[in-house]
């Protein structure tokens, strides 16, 4: 036995999305059977239910199908995350389902995901689901997209095939902001290019799915040039023990962007107050700088104040801030999206309340074009909205920064989290509420 | 590779404790589940982390069913008060007296009354969140919980009406008298939990590691022979050097044969494991939504 070395090892998260049918949780089950990620007691309640159930038949499927509900009805219902690791990388994948709640899933699903993998079947090729989970992941800035063309057993795994779908997915790629996608010809029934390079399709001489997975540059994902920390809990330590903490306020909160320095001027938006770091507390104790995403504490030089919603930021690098907001949103729940209607906005650390002022258009997800006139937007839909909040947002554009440009939507009441909305970058940059308390 | 990296174990780390923090400043009421299993130990280290050099600003909870492995329960007392936290310990026995749960005819496992006992005292302390340590990869239906996993006034999960989680924004909304259970190691793996044990260099019971004990072999596992679990007419007692892998109560645990007597060596047989956690336990055997149905009724 050899115990693994300590050398640091990352971790990709990606997202597997198709319509039903396509055979997500089929590859899936490839991926971690073939990677000799299952372990004997799954695999022997595989065969178990096969015997049950299946007619003899494995279906890797019931792998990742956990509740009962899906078993009946060999779908699956929702997201489902699996583990799986090779000497290379640890993989966090989030199984995304595509039937009636697709954009739901899916959403929930690649928000965080440093990669998406999108299925479609040889044989339909190019479909309207197709389209719209690579337009939630172009959306969702997922950097890497991967377009596994699966059961190419059953179009006799067809060179000419696996072209002509490229070619149609190419066709509307253009559309979409996309930096990276690669197709790879699949099947997962039979393991084909999954984990192992397929015998039956020479003419392809790409990676494998898995291999992929484990050269794919990630890099960072991290915004690391505009410093943010959403002030998530002040630490006041009640009766410390010990006396130099009687003083003690910490800021705690994860860094959404940049790097901090002890000794580095900050600014606290939306007031203004303006001090310098004194301390930084880390998971792994105190330190000079800090960086997203770490989870961090600071101290300040001033005692100023601060509360949960508030962001500390770079004085030089300050972000937009406003009470109108133009986002994108999806929407994630079966009573539509109406003008006029308020709901609940959650921010980073803050939550205000927000009304809808217009709905600008939907994204026709055949065309991908947008379609004006929109008086709602139901479940699924994609669109463009304006809101109004009660009290102003200190932000980034999404594009710029995946935390500080995000927010949900909550319906009052219910406490449903409606909507998933991307912030357009701000017109404005955040004014400080009280310039003349700078020091 | 920049600086600028946090590797597999720091990015969990940190994950987890804005999850926390989030409990901490969203909720007016919350608790930690701390059993003194192994998933438990790393919480209580990442809540030391997250609310440092504050004090963990909740107390713990543990819900006792009368059957656990004594070692587990000295180790909890003994930490708790180590890190001078309020420790509450609600009684399956208590519960049973009251009448808050019945048990069935015949029934020996206590392992289903965790849960009237579990909603009765967060019923008592008007709990409204609850951080427990369980992660996805334990069990199929575990998989598809959320950090954030809201519960009705009943305390059920519905798994076909769960909130949507994106990006880094947790919706912790509440109406009165329905419950959030929070698990801030949803993405961590059996193997990540002893990486962080040994990183941390954290103390756990002794029952993890290899020692002589008492077992007999029922459904193709070694349970642990003593006062609740005697051997069936026929059954041959064995002597054997196991551990356990994770901890339920002494009926329904089932010992590994292992020879590890350190963190590394648990670390070593992890990796070559080829048998889930989960395959040792009796109560998750009962049927393929063992779980499932347990955590609709409830269960955390």
């Amino acid at each position: 036995m050899s115990v693994p070395l300590h050398h640091p090892v990352d971790l990709l998260r990606f997202n597997t999305c198709g319509s039903v049918d396509d055979g997500k949780s089929t590859l899936i089950g490839r991926l971690l059977y073939d990677s000799k990620s299952l372990m004997d007691d799954q695999v022997e309640a595989l065969e178990r239910s096969a015997d049950l159930t299946g007619g003899g038949q494995i279906n890797l499927a019931n792998l990742t199908d956990g509740l009962r509900a899906e078993r009946e009805q060999g779908i699956t219902i929702d997201v489902a995350y699996r583990y799986f690791a090779t000497p290379r990388r640890k993989f966090i994948i989030a199984d995304t389902p595509g039937h009636v709640q697709y954009t739901r899933n899916m959403v929930t699903g690649a928000s965080s995901a440093n990669l998406s993998v999108v299925l479609v079947d040889a044989r339909l090729g190019v479909i309207e689901q197709s389209r719209r989970h690579s337009c939630i992941a172009s959306l969702l800035r997922i950097p890497h997209l991967v377009v596994a063309v699966n059961k190419m057993d059953l179009v006799n795994y067809s060179e000419e095939r696996f072209l002509e779908i490229r070619d149609q997915f190419e066709g509307f790629l253009p559309r979409l902001d996309l930096k990276d996608v690669k197709f790879i010809p699949v099947s997962a029934l039979d393991g084909d290019n999954v984990v192992d390079p397929s015998q039956n399709m020479p003419w392809y001489p790409g990676p494998t799915l898995l291999g992929h997975l484990e050269d794919v540059h990630i890099g960072s994902d991290w915004n690391l040039s505009a410093f943010r920390l959403p002030v998530q809990w002040v630490n006041r330590p009640n009766n410390p023990s010990d006396p130099h903490l009687h003083d003690f306020r910490g800021l705690s909160g994860q860094i959404a962007g940049g790097i901090v320095r002890v000794g580095q001027p900050v600014m606290v938006l939306p007031s203004g107050f303006s001090s310098v770091v004194k301390e930084i507390l880390t998971p792994e104790g105190k330190v000079t700088e800090a960086f997203a995403p770490q989870s961090v504490t600071l101290a300040l030089d001033h005692d100023i104040d601060v509360s949960r919603g508030d962001m500390i930021v770079d004085p030089a690098n300050l972000p937009g801030s406003g009470k109108e907001l133009h986002a994108q949103i999806c929407w994630l729940h079966p009573r539509p999206l109406q003008r006029g209607k308020k709901y609940l906005l959650k921010h980073t650390t803050q939550t205000v309340q927000a009304a809808v002022t217009a709905i600008e258009h939907r994204i026709d997800i055949s065309t991908l074009e947008p379609e004006c006139e929109a008086l709602e937007l139901a479940m699924n839909d994609i669109g463009e909205i304006r809101l109004a909040t009660s009290a102003p947002l200190v932000f980034d554009g999404y594009p710029a920064n995946r935390l500080t440009g995000s927010f949900i939507l909550v319906e009052p009441g219910t406490n449903a989290t409606v909507g998933a909305g991307m912030l357009h970058p701000p017109t404005e940059v955040a004014r400080p509420e009280y310039k003349d308390f700078s020091i | 590779m920049s600086s600028y990296y946090l590797d597999h174990l720091q990015y969990l780390e940190t994950e987890a404790i804005h999850v926390m923090r989030e409990v901490a400043a969203e909720f007016e009421r919350p608790v930690l589940l701390f059993s003194g299993g192994k998933d438990s130990i790393c919480l209580l280290r990442l809540a030391e982390k997250a609310f440092r050099p504050s004090e963990i600003p909740m107390p713990l909870l543990n819900i006792d069913t009368g059957h656990h492995f004594p070692e587990l329960n000295e180790f909890r007392d003994r930490r708790a008060k180590e890190l001078r936290a309020k420790l509450i310990v609600r009684t399956v026995e208590e519960a049973l007296a009251r009448g808050i749960a019945v048990q069935a005819p015949g029934q020996i496992s206590r392992n289903h009354l965790q849960i009237p006992t579990l909603l009765a005292a967060i019923e008592e302390f008007r709990f409204d969140s609850c951080i427990g340590g369980a992660r996805r990869d334990e069990e199929k239906s575990r998989a598809k919980e959320r950090f954030f996993s809201f519960r009705d006034s009943f305390g059920q999960w519905d798994p076909k009406n769960q909130r949507p989680e994106i990006w880094n924004l947790y919706n912790a909304r509440l109406n009165p008298g329905e419950n959030m259970r929070v698990f801030p190691l949803s993405n961590w793996t059996e193997m990540d939990v002893w990486e962080y044990i040994r990183k941390e260099t954290l103390e756990v019971p002794k029952i993890y590691f290899s020692h002589l004990r008492r077992c007999v072999r029922r459904h193709g596992q070694w349970l642990p022979v003593n006062d609740l679990v005697p051997p069936k007419p026929g059954e041959q007692v064995a002597e054997l050097i196991v551990r356990v892998r994770t901890i339920g109560d002494i009926i329904s645990t089932g010992c590994v044969e292992s020879p590890a007597e350190s963190v590394d060596d648990i670390i070593a047989e992890t990796a070559v494991a080829r048998v889930t956690e989960r395959g040792s336990r009796a109560d998750d055997k009962a049927s393929e939504a063992a779980m499932e149905d347990r955590k609709k009724a409830g269960y955390f």
